[in-house]
């Protein structure tokens, strides 16, 4: 037992002052555009045409983003207070009586702490229930109790569960109302707050269990999810200018996995295969890519870009994304040293 | 929608059966499945018989030919290995063929050793993983609210249960919810899995518990059909906005005596040929 895993410091200069930033901060760096409460403000409006839905939540309507519903919709908004057990059981039993609940949380409860209810009372009956959870994997700077790391890789085991990872406020949007209209349970990471705006660039339209090339590249591909895909669009931007092609397929759906756009894109020779993700490298979309291109007899120069098999430090999130590699600027020179090999 | 039955008995066409002689009928059907696969938790479907009886055959609105229908109450069964004696109670209900209780355990049956709702008509929930019923009839309560339904949703717990913390978040989120269509059953046969459950993890005082919570609470012997219909209808006639529990008191094995005296575990083991005795010592306690 260490009684710190840092050194004394002394506190920097205030202008190089980096702090962790609060729960209710965004992920959008400055100048890029955004949205705000994309998830809230489709759920509110799906309300109005779907009579059925109902939002619940376990003490986090403000943190995400279910307060737009709530305040549009009181009357179908249950508090749950801290209790994300009967949270989960709760929207089991109100799916049984024929409605369609939404259920928010942290990522961390609910995949830890709720995991029991959400698969017996939920998944095993294939009920009608929609877990939609902030703060995946590295969203936040507050240290492990918040840091969803290890999400997917709890859930994947999981029967019966759809697993969506949105990269934008636009994904976020299309996400919510396709899954509204499925009949199923759903486990969807959330982008809370002012949430980037980047696929309005690019043809793209949300399809539960699609995976979408964004982009061509002739060197690289980028298999990716999540806010991840936003890097991965920044940096093959930035590596353009190195003359190295990196083409981008966006996987929302990380379950049902869509094998035959993935394994479509990897049978295309001579390009390096990068999946990244923000989530531990085990057991999530890395892994399930590679045991898939595994099965089937597919074999290209794979790397994976996610976080390391460790409980990360607390602290401003550019820094924890610089120090654990998910950074922009971190894919870039990870790219550049691997295609010098 | 049907009024609410409180006489002895649903007035099912021209029936005039007692609820003892229910009880007794449950705990055969109970009995012959343990017969058939051998084992089975038969301690607690004999202990649970008389709470069963006056559930299905006093309180319960239901159609045994349509399990889904609408108006029914829902009947949630969180201890998925009670499972015997819910199915003996639906045999007894008309839910399901009594010849099929010879499937009882076995490949493809619709009786599995746990309840689980895929498998049997009137099995609502799946349970056997304990302190989820507890959370999940508060969804339904509230979903139940919100359609304007009359139906009320009753879950049956065992006392080892109360152990589960997510049973008291449920408890709790019933009272803040005020759902007064909610009526828990507690079967305190004061046994579980290692011992007295007493002994294990102390749920008592339980009824302190419940009221300190926000419940209305009672505790009846479990065993004594009358107190336990007196208990029911105190239950669902009750005005107030709040949740409501009955603590029943039951002996394990109940009916079968020289089980009632074994040294009584959560699993109660019988030797093959005792089966026959077992339905022999029911049938001399059989209301006259």
């Amino acid at each position: 037992m260490r009684l710190s895993k840092f050194a004394p410091r002394h506190a920097a200069n205030a202008g190089e002052r980096k702090t962790t930033s609060a729960m209710i901060a965004s992920i959008a760096p400055d100048g890029v555009p955004t949205r705000n409460a994309p998830f809230g403000h489709t759920l509110a409006r799906l309300a109005h045409q779907r009579p059925g839905i109902v939002g619940l939540t376990a003490d986090l309507a403000k943190y995400t983003d279910l307060h737009v519903f709530a305040q549009e919709h009181p009357d179908r908004f249950y508090q749950m207070g801290m209790a994300e057990q009967v949270l989960m059981s709760a929207a089991a039993g109100l799916a049984r009586e024929g409605f369609t609940p939404f259920a928010t949380t942290y990522a961390v409860f609910a995949s830890r702490r709720a995991y029991d209810f959400i698969c017996m009372a939920i998944a095993e009956e294939k009920l009608n229930v929609k877990i939609v959870c902030a703060l995946p994997g590295l969203t936040t700077g507050y240290g492990p109790s918040h840091q969803a790391t290890e999400d997917i890789a709890i859930f994947r085991g999981m029967p019966n569960l759809t697993i969506i990872d949105p990269c934008d406020a636009l994904d976020i949007e299309q996400a919510t109302e396709a899954i509204a209209d499925y009949n199923g349970p759903v486990y969807m990471r959330l982008l809370r707050g002012k949430v980037p705006v980047v696929l309005d660039e690019y043809d793209y339209t949300f399809q539960i269990g699609k995976a979408r090339l964004l982009r061509e590249g002739e060197d690289v591909l980028f298999i990716s999810s999540g806010l991840m895909t936003m890097r991965a669009l920044e940096a093959a931007k930035a590596l353009e200018a190195d003359r190295i092609g990196c083409a981008v397929l966006h996987v929302p759906t990380i379950k049902p996995l869509d094998t035959e756009t993935i394994l479509a894109a990897a049978r295309r020779p001579g390009r390096l295969m990068i999946v990244t993700e923000n989530h531990t490298i085990i057991g999530g979309l890395g892994e399930g890519v590679a045991a898939l291109l595994m099965r089937e007899g597919v074999g290209p120069v794979f790397r994976q870009i996610a976080l390391p098999d460790e409980f990360l430090d607390a602290g401003a999130l550019p820094t924890l994304h610089d120090r654990y590699g998910i950074s922009t600027s971190e894919l870039v020179r990870r790219v550049r040293t691997w295609s010098e090999k | 929608m049907a009024e609410r039955i409180t006489d002895l008995e649903m007035p099912r066409a021209g029936s005039n059966v007692s609820l003892a002689e229910r009880a007794y009928r449950i705990r055969r059907h109970a009995v012959r499945m343990g017969q058939v696969q051998g084992q089975g938790y038969v301690g607690q479907a004999l202990g649970v018989a008389d709470v069963l009886a006056v559930a299905y055959f006093h309180a319960l609105r239901y159609r045994p030919e349509d399990t889904l229908w609408e108006g029914r109450d829902r009947f949630l069964l969180s201890i998925g290995h009670y499972a015997i004696a819910l199915y003996a109670a639906l045999i007894e209900a008309g839910v399901l063929p009594e010849e099929e209780l010879e499937t009882y355990g076995s490949d493809e049956s619709r009786m599995p050793m746990s309840g689980m709702a895929p498998y049997t008509p009137g099995m609502e929930i799946t349970g056997g993983s304990l302190g989820h019923g507890l959370g999940i009839a508060v969804g339904m309560c509230m979903g139940l609210t919100r359609k304007r339904s009359d139906s009320f949703v009753y879950n049956l717990l065992s006392d080892g249960e109360l152990g589960e913390g997510s049973t008291w978040e449920a408890a709790m989120s019933a009272a803040h919810h005020k759902l007064d269509n909610l009526i828990a059953i507690v079967d305190f046969n004061n046994q579980q899995a290692d011992g007295p459950s007493t002994a294990m993890l102390s749920s008592e005082p339980v009824t302190d518990k419940f009221e300190a919570f926000g419940w209305h609470a009672q505790r009846v012997d479990g065993n004594d059909i009358e107190a336990v219909r007196k208990a029911f209808d105190l239950a669902r006639g009750l005005k107030e906005p709040r949740p409501r529990v009955i603590v029943c008191d039951t002996r394990m094995a109940k009916g079968v005596p020289f089980l009632e005296t074994r040294d009584i575990t959560h699993f109660i083991r019988v030797e093959p040929h005792e089966w026959a005795l077992a339905l022999e010592a029911l049938e001399k306690g059989r209301p006259r």
